[in-house]
């Protein structure tokens, strides 16, 4: 498919795909009227205090819990011996592996959860959990993973039988002989070096949950932070052995995510089991260090790549090897079959016959998490590191970083595009983009200003970065989660007066789902997208879905909309027919209303044929206008873009400012173009975040650097870049109206093009790699250190 | 937030408070912005006993400029002197007012406190040396006047008694001859300095450097005023060597240790550029008044 212009079908006042409608949800967020897990207040509610360890890795010899116990207004301390009472003082990971809840034996990175305090309000819980007193045995923290995989490292992990080594997980993927005979007849081999710093999504709402058992009725409502709460139901039946039925999880407003609320964590089953044991509801709310320093981090990746090119600027292969941090605990949430999620999307937007990407991970002293920060599955990692090394390799040939990428981009008549690793891209034109963003960036221009700017003794560089997305999982076939397949569902219900509700399997965390969503069923069905609700977030309440992350709720949750909705109109049709006397095949449809073909006149609208759906079915029809559908994609869809970055760096400090960053992106069809614009401002402003400050570092004792925003940087208006965005619409072939995943597009395509823009500045004095984040001492160190070798 | 219990009181008069710091100063810390105690309150790094919140007390918050001195009240917010035109009075100050944290902070962050307060990291305690401050320190029966040199005396430590307050903050105004900087490198808007110089020149009628401050931030265990420096450019006349000089001379008695703001021998290198920029920015500016 080509490149096109997308317009939008339906007029303002339905409101289908295309339209730039405001966001409805802002309302109530504005005015301060949303209603987030710690607005939730229940009567006879207690509250939850957590104990955490302060050292990184060591044996516990006792815990007194005593003098807490003690102080008035506590109900009860939890610890690790009490709910292995109740076979919960270890849970699942999303992984397969398994975490404490409330460690037992040994704390394994510092902030550990080891005991919880129940009171009666959370000051009189914070000040008990600081009486809590744990005798520790120190152990060697061990706060990287090439220390952790050597022979005589001490083994993290002793709670699992059979276990050796602090390995975690080792796994390949692509044609390993061949990609070695690909690297034997090349003529040069480019290699770069790089980690990717720990990151954390740091959500604005930090974690949280309000269990509520019932002991009358054992029916447990837990109002939760979760961006999948119907796969995290099912967890919760397995931990904690509770009938599927009787569990209610309500994830109400929710403030970001991010995939930080993907996984389960320890203070959710501490406080299910507490309100199950106390029979009454526990609240728990993370403070932003414990959100910082024991919830899922992503990114920490030691990548080595390997290009194998040809004089003439061919790519003939890939090579990766990587090793991954990945703390204490395997939780990943992650597709069961892909041990680095989708690492092994890294051959990125170009065509080659051969890659092979060897993966290892190992346990750590540090949280657990691995979790796909705004990111499909590590695809950011992946596509950081393939754009970072056709740029080095373009300058090892002499060639220019763009003139490369042009020639050794994927074709569009490649398509479906079959890689080396495995996957199968559904459409594409990288050349039309980059070439959109060469052309608004002036790129001849600004090269030539770079080069004047040379001479004069200043520093100017242009970044590229031409990324391949994988995003929407699944197909169910080949992506699951802990066995539950990644399809997802939507329930449609048009109401009498044609107005409709719409209820979904994902959970918007500020995607902005109630106006998104509506405009899909507004396209297929003409009902205004203000007439149409949307359900999203309750258990109870809407169908089963496997959750909001890996920007999969429109091309997974979006499909099924729009399938139900051309169900529901094929329904239509038949109470269309009845009602104009007419035969089915000699009616037309057009935006919301069914008409005789030839005869616009005689027409009955959606709205007609809801009520007559309810008041007046024809004979033999099942009344109502309703239904559910599952919808498992045929492949996941492969959104792409190319950003340019120009940056001054000060050859003296190493700071450096980006001038311009221009962004074309392509995620098919837009179901609204402003909220695409804002995900993708938002994206841009992280990626940003992660190439400029962002990173989560320990101490040699694993004591985490990074445990508020004092430390943890996060860009604000101030230091964000002006951006200019561009597009190209290339449709999915396989989606229902051509979408693809958009909200994670800029996070794992901008990191490379800002560092791919400082490496350009100073590429001339020898500078081939800076680790993220490029912070201007990283800049100088290496400026320093070209110019004295 | 979840801080130790402390007990809370709002005086209403300068008399009042003044009064309570006399019968239990060893107790009562001072609540004027918040923008660091607060924090530390919440990292439980700090759990005063009693907080005493001066925000009520009347007449605090004027910033006046008389007879060649430019005076600070105890409740004078950073972003009051980045708004006053009266603050223009000293270059350094009021170049260094829009470095200090945030927009949020400053909206809220007193000069005095942050003096109080003395972190290594604040702006504010080099500006001061920079430009030789004084403070006035009052208590229910009497009041003092200390040079800022005298009134630091170790990372949050300084001469203040637990029975006075820093009721003002006094500033010597440059001449039409003065000029005076701040340089500031920050990982992010609102962060602590990596590095931060506050310089300040006054020439003779001749253009040569009649009186010199250099002050830097974050690279020693406190705000260190570098003597050394000052006396290099101070009788000669300014010129990108001379400057170069006395920067060298800052980088090298300064001690910065390494973290994750950058290596210790980066910060000095930083120095050494920093110094060299806020004092030919601070000539561009005193050599305005020569005629």
């Amino acid at each position: 498919m080509t490149a096109t212009e997308h317009r939008p079908h339906t007029p303002p006042e339905i409101g289908g795909l295309g339209h730039s409608r405001k966001r409805v949800e802002d309302a109530r967020f504005i005015e301060g009227r949303g209603n987030y897990v710690d607005d939730i207040e229940l009567p006879g509610m207690l509250h939850m205090a957590i104990h955490r360890s302060p050292v990184a890795h060591a044996r516990i010899l006792s815990i007194d819990t005593s003098e807490a116990e003690a102080v008035e207004g506590v109900v009860a301390v939890v610890t690790g011996e009490f709910l292995a009472g109740y076979n919960l003082a270890w849970m699942p990971t999303l992984s397969g592996d398994t975490q404490a809840v409330l460690a037992t034996d040994k704390v394994r990175f510092q902030g550990q959860e080891v005991a919880a305090v129940i009171a009666t309000d959370r000051y009189v819980a914070e000040d008990a959990a600081r009486m809590i007193h744990v005798d520790y045995e120190e152990l060697e923290p061990i706060v990287n993973p090439q220390r952790s995989l050597e022979d005589d490292a001490p083994l993290i992990r002793d709670d699992k039988e059979d276990v050796e080594s602090n390995l975690c997980y080792e796994w390949d993927s692509g044609d390993k002989d061949g990609t070695d005979a690909a690297f034997a007849g090349a003529d040069k081999i480019v290699t770069l070096q790089t980690h990717y710093p720990r990151s954390h999504p740091s959500p604005l709402e930090t974690c949280g949950v309000v269990a509520d058992v019932n002991p009358a009725t054992s029916q447990a409502t837990i109002y939760m932070t979760s961006q999948a709460p119907h796969a995290h139901r099912t967890v919760f039946a397995l931990v904690a052995g509770l009938p599927e039925q009787n569990i209610r999880i309500v994830s109400p407003d929710i403030g970001g995510g991010f995939g930080n609320k993907v996984p389960v964590y320890p203070g959710y089953v501490v406080a299910t089991a507490a309100s199950l044991v106390i029979g009454k509801p526990v609240k728990w709310m993370e403070t932003r260090t414990e959100n910082l320093i024991s919830t899922g981090f992503a990114r920490d990746y030691y990548m080595k790549g390997e290009l194998a090119v040809s004089n003439e600027g061919k790519i003939l292969g890939l090579r990766v090897d990587m090793l991954s941090d990945q703390g204490a605990f395997y939780a990943d949430a992650q597709p069961t079959k892909f041990r680095a999620g989708l690492f092994h999307i890294v051959t990125g937007s170009y065509d080659y016959p051969v890659a092979h990407v060897a993966t290892r991970g190992a346990y750590t002293n540090k949280a657990p998490g691995g979790v796909a920060y705004r990111c499909s599955f590590r695809v950011t990692e992946a596509s950081y590191l393939i754009e970072r090394l056709v740029q080095n390799a373009a300058y090892e040939l002499g060639m220019d970083p763009a003139e490369f990428r042009l020639k050794n981009f994927i074709q569009p008549d490649q398509f479906p595009y079959h890689s080396p690793t495995g996957f199968v891209y559904d459409s594409g034109d990288y050349e039309a983009a980059l070439r959109k963003a060469m052309g608004m960036v002036g790129y001849d221009q600004i090269q030539a200003e770079k080069e004047q700017a040379r001479k004069e003794g200043k520093l100017v560089g242009i970044g590229i970065a031409s990324f391949t997305e994988v995003v929407g999982a699944g197909h169910g076939e080949d992506y699951d989660i802990l066995g539950l397949k990644m399809f997802d569902s939507a329930e449609l219900r048009v109401h009498p007066t044609g107005k409709a509700i719409l209820k979904l399997g994902v959970r918007s965390q500020g995607q902005g789902h109630e106006t998104t969503f509506a405009q899909i069923v507004a396209e297929e069905l003409g009902i205004p997208a203000d007439d149409i609700k949307i359900v999203e977030g309750d258990t109870d309440n809407t169908p089963y879905g496997l959750g909001t992350y890996a920007s999969r709720s429109t091309p997974v949750a979006g499909a099924a909309t729009a399938v139900i909705s051309r169900k529901l109109r094929e329904k239509g049709k038949k109470i269309a027919a009845h009602l104009l006397e007419a035969s089915e095949e000699d009616l037309t449809w057009d935006n919301g209303k069914f008409h005789v073909a030839g005869d616009p006149e005689s027409a009955v609208t959606i709205q007609d044929v809801a009520f007559a759906a309810y008041t007046n079915p024809p004979p033999g029809l099942e009344p109502g206008l309703e239904g559910v559908h599952y919808y498992d994609p045929p492949n996941m869809t492969y959104p792409f873009g190319s950003y340019i970055v120009v940056v001054d760096v000060d050859p003296e400090s190493g700071q450096w400012k980006v001038r311009r960053m221009v962004a074309v992106d392509d995620c098919g069809v837009k179901i609204n173009p402003m909220i695409v614009e804002g995900q993708i401002h938002g994206g841009l402003a992280e990626g940003y975040a992660m190439s400029s400050m962002q990173y989560i570092t320990f101490d040699e004792s694993g004591n985490c650097i990074g445990s508020n925003f004092m430390d943890y940087l996060i860009p604000t208006a101030w230091e964000t870049p002006r951006f200019e965005l561009g597009e190209t619409v290339t449709p999915s072939p396989h989606h229902p109206f051509g979408a693809k995943g958009v909200g994670e597009s800029a996070t794992v395509g901008s990191p490379a093009a800002y560092v791919n823009a400082v490496i350009d500045a100073l590429q001339h004095l020898g500078v081939t790699n800076i680790d993220m984040p490029v912070s201007p001492d990283r800049v100088w160190a290496a400026m320093e250190k070209a110019n004295s070798g | 937030m979840y801080p130790a219990k402390f007990d809370y009181l709002a005086p209403e008069t300068l008399e009042e408070a003044l009064s309570i710091l006399h019968e239990r100063g060893d107790e009562v810390k001072i609540l004027a912005g918040g923008q660091s105690l607060i924090p530390m309150m919440k990292l439980r790094f700090a759990s005063p006993p009693t907080l005493m919140d001066i925000n009520r007390l009347p007449g605090l918050s004027r910033i006046n400029r008389t007879n060649g001195t430019l005076e600070f009240d105890a409740l004078v917010r950073h972003n009051d002197v980045v708004k006053s035109d009266a603050a223009k009075a000293n270059h350094t100050v009021s170049r260094a007012a829009p470095w200090v944290a945030d927009p949020i902070v400053r909206n809220l962050g007193t000069v005095a406190g942050s003096l109080a307060h003395h972190d290594p990291e604040g702006d504010w305690a080099s500006v001061m040396l920079a430009t030789g401050a004084e403070l006035v320190l009052t208590s229910s029966d009497s009041q003092r006047t200390v040079k800022i040199d005298d009134f630091l005396v170790d990372m949050f430590t300084t001469n203040c008694l637990p029975n006075e307050m820093v009721t003002k903050v006094r500033v010597p105004a440059h001449s039409s001859r003065g000029g005076g900087d701040y340089q500031k490198l920050e990982r992010k808007v609102g962060d602590y300095a990596t590095v931060g110089v506050a310089t300040s020149l006054e020439l003779d009628e001749g253009g040569r450097v009649a009186k010199a401050g250099i002050a830097l931030t974050s690279v020693f265990h406190h705000n260190l005023k570098v003597p050394e420096a000052e006396a290099a450019l101070e009788g000669e006349r300014p010129s990108d060597e001379l400057f170069a000089e006395a920067a060298n001379i800052a980088s090298q008695v300064c001690d910065p240790a390494s973290d994750v703001r950058g290596s210790a021998e980066y910060k000095r290198h930083v120095v050494d550029v920093f110094t060299r920029r806020g004092l030919a920015k601070s000539y561009e500016t005193a050599k305005g008044g020569l005629t």
